[in-house]
């Protein structure tokens, strides 16, 4: 796994739950170091073994602590270049919606060897939307849980979001829009440096 | 008049930065993002020469040179703050009775966004800026981690090179510091004192009461030569039970005597380790670097060991000067024999510079 993610769920432990939290789940990990480097590449267990560790000391579901990631990765300051990225997908939360697609490609621009889950979004009429999710990584649509309530409230809209489960190596999302401009949501612009 | 805002709410989406010219040059309509560089004030009947300084081609001051630029790559600057630089095309048209010409922020991109609080909806479906914009943040956002990874790799390679002159059992430094030292010190050519340590018995002590015993009268004596010296001074341990201590400033020859002889007096100190009481003593030779002007960091070091040899064939416990005696410099690559030899006669010809009184 790429180490930005490893280091992404560094993070959201860290900012949410303090640096001590985060060296308990590296030694109930049995990492037998403390931090990730984002340029580099680790196993994939290492990151399981990272997530089982957080559920366990934090008390909550690895689905729990998969969407909370979400959350964070789209609200907290010290990320914010990662929600000024996915803004620039579109001008309004379906118009986000619909870049999703392309995700994984506008990830590889950024960092050439990201590979992020293949996404497809299918629409049923105005407000009623389904995200399939392609990852090998379990629980990779409960991270998309947490991004797009998040995301919703920073555009304004106002969604209701249902995890339908899935087979192996897909997830299904159910996204009900219930109004696209119930809030003023946060201010996006293009100008602006993330700090 | 139908046909022209026909063509306008065209051009409007897919070229937002467009201005149409009349005949004289005054613009008659303009893109709903271009209009935003009048910062709320009105365009209409302003001349486009007016708004725009063309840097390029040369020598466009008028509506007929305006023209001949048709096709060609343009490049404008507006008059009023803030002078924004755009690039554009102009292209002659009968629907204004002019011309049409579309414009660009090109590389002033990020300053325009910020000048003109332009959205995403300001720029045509089509145009490439939006991604432009997003990659100039993933790129900075990417080459910040790397940076980062970057210092603490930096951070690493001090910390391991700081390990490397250590000696890990002692803590102090060992003979990696003092090649690094010693040379940088003879360049600078301000003075210092080397002084050599041997300790006497310490392979007693490791044969009878093992190395475990050894090692906590390594580190004992470490302890007492920290104590003793100052903190710029440079402690190290360049082999099993041999000392080097640099005194960079530190040239008076009485103060070193009276170190020598503090260290040799607590180094004699019995240390007591587990049931036992491990006895040693120390040896010591100091060359002062003034009296070998000739000499390079390995000739120094032989000076300073002649002087260790003195001591120690003079009965143990005890410090030696290396000789100031010119000759002294081509005798110091010969045997440790005659090294000792020489020291002994310097000695007695020269007066002891004093064991323990």
């Amino acid at each position: 796994m790429h180490g930005l993610i490893n280091r992404a769920i560094q993070c959201f432990i860290r900012d949410s739950y303090g640096r001590e939290r985060w060296i308990e789940v590296t030694h109930l990990a049995d990492l037998g170091f403390t931090d990730f480097e984002v340029m580099l590449h680790y196993d994939d267990a290492v990151t399981e073994a990272v997530l089982k560790a957080a559920a366990r000391t934090l008390g909550v579901s690895r689905e729990t602590v998969l969407e909370d990631l979400g959350t964070y990765l789209v609200s907290h300051p010290n990320v914010e270049a990662l929600r000024r990225l996915l803004r620039f997908g579109g001008v309004s939360f379906v118009e986000f919606l619909h870049s999703l697609d392309e995700l994984p490609d506008r990830a590889r621009l950024a960092v050439d060897d990201l590979i992020l889950p293949q996404m497809e979004l299918h629409e049923f009429g105005v407000n009623n939307f389904s995200l399939t999710c392609h990852s090998p990584h379990k629980g990779f649509g409960h991270v998309m849980m947490g991004v797009l309530r998040t995301l919703a409230d920073d555009y304004g809209a106002l969604v209701f979001l249902e995890h339908l489960g899935g087979k192996p190596g897909i997830e299904v999302i159910e996204i009900t829009l219930i109004e696209t401009a119930f809030s003023a949501g946060r201010s996006f612009e293009l100008g602006a440096r993330a700090g | 008049m139908d046909v022209f805002d026909d063509i306008c709410g065209v051009m409007d989406v897919i070229c937002p930065m467009h201005v149409m010219l009349n005949s004289n040059g005054d613009i008659i309509h303009a893109g709903p993002t271009l209009a935003k560089l009048w910062q709320g004030e009105g365009y209409q009947n302003t001349r486009f020469l007016e708004m725009f300084e063309v840097l390029r081609p040369k020598a466009v001051t008028d509506m007929p040179s305006l023209l001949a630029t048709t096709g060609h790559k343009l490049h404008v600057r507006k008059r009023t703050d803030p002078k924004t630089t755009l690039k554009g095309v102009l292209m002659p048209s009968s629907v204004s009775g002019g011309a049409v010409v579309n414009l660009s922020f090109g590389i002033s991109i990020m300053d325009g966004v910020r000048d003109y609080a332009l959205t995403s909806t300001d720029f045509a479906a089509t145009d490439l800026t939006i991604e432009m914009l997003y990659l100039i943040e993933a790129k900075s956002a990417a080459m910040e981690a790397s940076r980062k990874l970057n210092l603490r790799l930096q951070g690493a390679m001090i910390a391991a090179e700081e390990q490397a002159f250590t000696d890990t059992l002692t803590g102090l430094k060992n003979r990696r510091a003092v090649d690094f030292i010693l040379p940088r010190l003879i360049e600078k050519g301000t003075g210092f004192a080397l002084m050599q340590m041997d300790l006497d018995y310490f392979k007693a002590v490791n044969d009878t009461h093992g190395h475990a015993a050894g090692d906590h009268v390594l580190q004992h004596v470490a302890r007492i030569m920290v104590e003793e010296t100052r903190d710029e001074d440079c402690v190290a341990r360049v082999g099993g039970d041999e000392f080097v201590l640099i005194f960079d400033g530190f040239t008076n020859r009485g103060a070193l005597a009276d170190l020598a002889r503090r260290l040799i007096q607590r180094i004699e100190v019995p240390v007591p380790f587990e049931a036992i009481v491990c006895n040693i003593s120390s040896s010591i030779g100091i060359a002062l670097s003034r009296n070998f002007p000739l000499l390079d960091d390995a000739g120094l070091m032989a000076a300073a060991d002649a002087a260790l040899y003195a001591s120690k064939r003079g009965g143990r416990a005890q410090f030696q000067f290396a000789s100031d005696l010119e000759n002294i410099a081509a005798s110091i690559t010969s045997s440790t024999e005659t090294l000792s030899e020489l020291s002994e006669d310097i000695s007695s010809r020269h007066g002891r510079s004093g064991p323990l009184s």
